[in-house]
């Protein structure tokens, strides 16, 4: 066994759990991308709407689960001491799950709230709220235990307050959808391009401390940089979302200037990526470790930094809001920054937890799914990216009325749908390796 | 650089872009009346926005450019269809969905609804979006 702390082990079902769900929100997207081609399939079963919010629903608790599990495997080594209660970690595990469950299932028969992202019912928010409060009472009492204080865990612990502290304003739904819009950004935006790129910048340095040897000074150092530029422009950035929302007009020059530097904290990981593997004292062993964590941080400067950037001043904004421009770039951030990073943590974790040893095993099939998924993703955001410029341009421009500019867009539908299946098989591949082949060899 | 002042910096670029942006927030909220008409928010329009919120409307269609990209813009319905051919589409919805290609779904909606759904569009239809959509289409 490797681990050092028995308690890191409940980090594993954290993993387990977020692939589960991970898979099931890979199947909605198969369906709702099917449905852009045929409208029919599964109507009026399962509508787009309905298959929609699942699909992005299971997306955001499967990241949360991912960061959990990342947290509950890192802290131990990092504050050098056992989790202050496994206990919990079960209970709220099974909170989380049960939770989320009876979320996604509601929403098949229509037992959902309106607005996106924020579909739970009223009552799964507050045990959202209560769950991500027992872990973060378990996290801060473990850090009190500990006999070490880092960065890497205080600024986990910042991420994940803030993680909270925000999810509060899915309380607030005011009768002006104005306001009701201007908070909603503060739980969307303020999550992922706020406090969770916290959570994921701590991850990251956590990896790549571990993946290279290199000193702890220095990526902390880094890691200070990192969330400094994240907040300086990220706060201001949100005025970004409020050009065209009914809010005040200076958000045009505010919202743009400071969203546009936003691609700074992703340059600075890929920076900070590079320069640790070039200072490295040892190759790891752990390869496909290592394709993840530079891999996330490279994918998410495409999808943040890039596809972010080519639509956030108003000048283009005002032609590409709410095409499929946004969800090119919302697919490509989401998966480099988010899903990635949970990967790559998966990645390094779980082998170490694995029954017998934490030797490597063969990491062929992994390394395959990684080329596969990141690959297919791309691709599916470069189909999205071709739709959207023709959407912008006939619907926008030409003022070609909605559903005639959806005729000429088919092409790239069904482009998004194949990258969509080959994203799908090498999913497959990753999960038959991690559930059947490792675990087969490492018994 | 070292780690204790970038972690100093960290914190004092937190603490003035917070500072600022609250104080932006704080114009934004009070430009809420004239620019949203909060004044003519009636009772209707609230219900409306309930009903909207209870179909999961934002789910297929985009409001004010936000939502999903499956269905047309909402925010300036009225002004491009006219109010009439909005009722009918929401009256059909409410017997047996709507569309030819792309379906909405039956919906239950009593007349209440309806009518308050109409007037929660037209309401948003008065919304100063600074010239958004570029033109009636959405
Ligand atoms: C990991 C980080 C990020 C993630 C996960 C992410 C995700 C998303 C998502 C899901 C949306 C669509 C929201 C909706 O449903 O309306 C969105 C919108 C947007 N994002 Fe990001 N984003 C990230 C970073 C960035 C960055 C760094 C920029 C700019 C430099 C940016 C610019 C925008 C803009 C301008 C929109 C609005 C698009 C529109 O007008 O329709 N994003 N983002
Ligand atoms: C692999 C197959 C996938 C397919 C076919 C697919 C398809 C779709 C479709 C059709 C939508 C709805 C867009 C609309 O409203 O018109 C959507 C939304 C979304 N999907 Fe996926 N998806 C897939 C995988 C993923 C993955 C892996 C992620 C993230 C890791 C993801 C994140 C999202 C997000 C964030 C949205 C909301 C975007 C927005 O609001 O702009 N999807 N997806
Ligand atoms: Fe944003």
């Amino acid at each position: 066994m490797t681990y050092k702390y028995e308690s890191q082990r409940v980090a594993f079902p954290y993993f387990v759990a977020a692939l589960g769900l991970f898979a099931a929100q890979i199947l909605f997207g198969i369906v709702i991308g099917i449905q852009y081609l045929a409208p029919d399939f599964l109507f009026p079963a399962i509508p787009f709407n309905i298959a929609r919010m699942i699909h992005i629903n299971l997306l955001v608790v499967w990241i949360i689960f991912g960061f959990m599990g990342s947290a509950y495997y890192l802290l131990p080594e990092e504050v050098e001491g056992e989790i202050y209660s496994v206990k919990l970690a079960w209970l709220h595990f099974w909170m989380f799950l049960v939770g989320g469950a009876t979320a996604i299932v509601g929403y098949l028969f229509r037992w959902h709230d309106g607005r996106e992202f924020l579909e739970q019912p009223f009552i799964i928010k507050v045990a959202i709220v209560i769950v991500v409060l027992m872990f973060i009472f378990n996290m801060v009492m473990t850090m009190i235990k500990g006999r070490r204080r880092t960065s890497i865990t205080i600024v986990l612990l910042i991420g994940f307050l803030g993680l909270a502290l925000f999810y509060l304003f899915a309380f607030f739904k005011p009768d002006n959808m104005v306001m009701d819009k201007y908070f909603w950004w503060w739980v969307v935006h303020m999550w992922v391009e706020g406090v969770w790129e916290l959570i994921m910048a701590a991850i990251l340095s956590f990896l790549l401390i571990k993946l290279t040897g290199v000193d702890r000074e220095v990526a902390e150092k880094w890691l200070y940089i990192i969330i400094g530029l994240t907040f300086l422009t990220g706060i201001i950035g949100t005025g970004h979302h409020y050009y065209w929302i009914g809010t005040p007009e200076f958000w045009q020059i505010w919202g743009a200037w400071f969203s546009a530097i936003e691609v700074l904290p992703f340059v600075a990981m890929i920076a900070f990526s590079l320069r640790m593997v070039s200072l490295r004292s040892r190759k790891h062993p752990n390869g496909a470790a290592l394709h993840w964590t530079i891999g996330t941080a490279i994918v998410s400067f495409l999808g943040a930094g890039v596809l972010g950037f080519m639509h956030t001043l108003p000048q283009i904004n005002y032609y590409t809001h709410g095409t499929q421009m946004t969800a090119s770039h919302g697919h490509l951030a989401f998966f480099g920054a988010y899903a990635m990073i949970v990967m790559a943590m998966a990645s390094y974790a779980v082998p170490n937890l694995r029954r017998k040893t934490g030797e490597i095993m063969s990491q062929k099939a992994e390394i395959f799914a990684f080329w596969t998924m990141v690959i297919s993703m791309v691709c599916i955001a470069l189909s999205l990216t071709g739709a959207g410029v023709v959407q912008s341009y006939l619907q926008r421009v030409l003022a070609t009325s909605y559903m005639e500019t959806q005729s000429h867009m088919g092409i790239f539908y069904g482009m998004r749908l194949f990258f969509g299946a080959t994203f799908t098989l090498g999913f497959i591949v990753y999960l038959y390796d991690f559930f059947l082949l490792k675990r087969a060899t490492s018994r | 650089m070292n780690k204790a002042s970038a972690r100093n910096m960290f914190i004092g670029a937190t603490v003035i872009v917070s500072a600022i942006f609250l104080y932006m927030t704080v114009l934004s909220i009070k430009a809420m009346p004239a620019r949203a008409n909060t004044p003519q928010l009636t009772e209707e329009v609230a219900w409306g926005k309930k009903v909207w919120e209870k179909h999961a409307c934002i789910d297929c269609h985009t409001l004010m450019g936000e939502g999903a990209y499956y269905a047309p813009e909402l925010v300036n319905v009225i002004e491009r269809r006219g109010e009439a051919y909005v009722r009918v589409v929401l009256e059909t919805a409410a017997i047996q969905g709507w569309g030819t290609t792309r379906k909405m779904p039956q919906f239950d909606l009593s007349k209440k609804d309806i009518d308050s759904l109409v007037e929660f569009f037209k309401w948003m239809g008065k919304i100063e979006t600074s010239n958004w959509p570029p033109n009636i289409e959405g």
